[in-house]
């Protein structure tokens, strides 16, 4: 039943060979026993699930259910849900209960799926490793000493271990792909503007997207199909139509173009993932697609650009968090200085701090050219290579990561080599462009990502092109070893 | 190093956030770490490059100034700390 895909889950609750309660009860019941191992999971809503869950077979009943009708989902917990607690992984909201559910959570429940919880995460989804939670890391089922990546370390982790069919997560650098390479699960970035972000906590406002982690590319393309779309409560929100992409998981890709940015082929990619992505390649040109490199000059500072603009954008949402209206207050504040700077300072860890206090400096007096506009300046620059490159090719491969999944503590002293491990994703991101990555393979028993990256709004083409490797490929089916039992 | 313990301060203090004092000097060491990292930038030159804020160059959207929302004052209070009488409390800030 777990590794069933949402095709196969929606045609058996449409022709009664289970029922939406019976599918999220097993679900459910999976949650307990496995993830006590994995810690993916911060809050567990069981009673609402059930009760989302005879809505939804009442409506199967009826004869007026959609695909996602009775499929039971989990929401990373950086999505607003109403009367259940929000906590972005911080202990800054950990007494917060949403008054409003975001957008994204909202389309989902429309369209009858059914929320079994919320998953850990990285604080205020800064981190790749999930080793910033205040709820504790999050482990990969792969092997449990390894971290899941970040920050939708959660959702990766509990989708690899087919806690559940689908799950919600986010990206500003890298935090649906590099975590979905991680644990070896299917997930999409789609263009910034795309989906909503009304409701979805805040970090970097100019690059976080919503977007899916799951199974195959063929479940990512329905679950997105029901998030993605206009929203007028989310200024940065896209007025375009949304293409099917369900229609064109099936077109052929023969005569496609695949570019493979020479600079993310170079010294930083273990050979190991690259002998993985170079049979990966092999795959889709055996598919009839052609395969050109390609340059993009400026992508090596896209690390150093996001260090400014990222933190810069931090420390302006985060400012939000003061004791105040919301979240959590200091004991007994003696005056209002001491009321902002207790509560912060006692409500945010580590690395929270350190991208505020990096941001309000960048942002300071005598700092702004030579830091903030400096990077926005790179920003059109990189964003300049993926136009010229995308007149070219039609979608851009490489690796989702330079490594594997790493050991858990192997980086948490090092701020900047942890950064470093998004070289590869956070350009897509500085560019607002789509980006998925796809399980090819494994070292060592540690899985493998596949990045594909396309041009504005080309979603349909990054899941076609996804799928079709995924026809001639089984890797997004393994299963976790310790995790395959019904 | 790019930052010293006392830009720390500096910095903490802009941004209204306590940091323990035996914390500081490793927030400098990781900071300046940081601009390193940011430093790198300066590798390339970016005379006359407009700078990028969104990436679709999207202009804000405007619509009419009308009441949309109902008022939930209640449900957002309950959230707070400390309400009384609709009114947010905080310690005195005025004699």
């Amino acid at each position: 039943m777990y590794n069933k895909s949402l095709k196969e889950l929606s045609t058996s609750l449409h022709q009664k060979e289970i029922s939406s309660v019976e599918l999220s009860t097993y679900f459910l019941d999976r949650i307990k026993r496995l993830d006590p191992d994995l810690n993916s999971i911060v809050t567990l809503t069981e009673e609402a699930a059930l009760s989302a869950a005879i809505k939804a077979d009442e409506k199967i009943s009826q004869g007026i259910a959609g695909v996602l009708t009775g499929i039971p989902l989990l929401h990373k917990d950086i999505f607003c849900t109403q009367n259940i607690k929000t906590s972005c992984a911080s202990k800054m909201l950990d007494n917060f209960v949403a008054p409003y559910s975001a957008t994204v959570v909202n389309r989902l429940a429309d369209a009858g799926s059914v929320m079994l919880g919320k998953t850990n995460m990285d604080e205020f989804a800064m981190g790749s490793s999930n080793e910033t939670s205040f709820y504790g890391g999050v482990k990969n089922p792969w092997d449990t000493k390894l971290v899941p990546g970040g920050s939708s370390g959660g959702s990766a982790s509990a989708v690899a271990a087919r806690l559940a069919p689908m799950a919600t997560g986010t990206d500003t650098g890298g935090s649906i792909r590099q975590p979905a390479a991680f644990c070896g699960v299917t997930g999409i970035k789609p263009t910034y503007g795309r989906v909503s972000r009304y409701g979805m906590i805040a970090f970097a406002s100019s690059l976080d997207q919503a977007g899916v982690m799951a199974k195959s590319a063929e479940d990512a393309a329905i679950m997105l199909q029901a998030m993605a779309g206009f929203d007028e409560k989310d200024s940065t929100s896209i007025d375009k139509p949304v293409g099917n992409y369900a229609e064109s998981l099936n077109d052929s890709i023969k005569g496609l173009t695949v570019g493979l940015p020479k600079e993310f082929f170079s010294d930083e990619l273990d050979d190991s993932i690259r002998q993985k992505i170079d049979e990966a390649v092999d795959v889709i040109k055996s598919a009839g697609a052609k395969i050109k490199e390609i340059s993009l000059p400026n992508i090596n500072l896209s690390v150093p650009a996001y260090y400014v603009v990222a933190p810069a954008e931090c420390s302006a949402n985060l400012s939000r968090f003061d004791g105040v209206r919301f979240g959590h207050r200091c004991e007994s504040p003696v005056d209002l200085d001491d009321l902002y700077k207790r509560s912060r300072g006692e409500g945010f860890g580590d690395e929270v701090k350190r991208r505020i206090m990096m941001g309000a400096y960048v942002l300071s007096a005598g700092y702004y050219d030579a830091y903030y506009k400096k990077a926005q300046q790179v920003r059109r620059l990189i964003q300049q290579d993926f136009i010229e490159a995308f007149k070219e090719v039609d979608v851009i491969a490489s690796a989702t990561a330079p490594t594997v999944a790493f050991a858990a503590g192997e980086k948490k002293g090092d701020p900047v080599s942890m950064y470093l491990s998004d070289i590869f994703t956070i350009g897509v991101n500085l560019a607002g462009l789509p980006g998925m990555s796809v399980p090819c393979g494994f070292v060592d028993n540690k899985p493998v990502g596949l990045q594909l990256i396309g041009n504005y709004f080309a979603e349909s083409r990054l899941l076609n092109v996804a799928h079709q490797y995924q026809q001639l490929t089984d890797w997004h089916q393994a299963v976790p070893a310790g995790f395959g039992e019904e | 190093m790019l930052i010293q313990p006392e830009d720390v301060m500096k910095i903490a203090h802009l941004a209204r956030l306590g940091v323990q004092d035996e914390q500081v000097a490793a927030y400098a060491a990781d900071l300046s770490n940081i601009m390193l990292l940011v430093e790198q930038m300066n590798a390339v030159n970016t005379t006359g490059i407009e700078p990028m804020a969104h990436p679709l160059d999207q202009m804000q959207r405007l619509r009419a100034d009308e009441v949309r929302e109902e008022n939930r004052r209640a449900d957002f209070q309950k959230v707070a700390p400390n309400v009384d009488s609709g009114l947010y409390l905080v310690p005195r800030v005025v004699d």
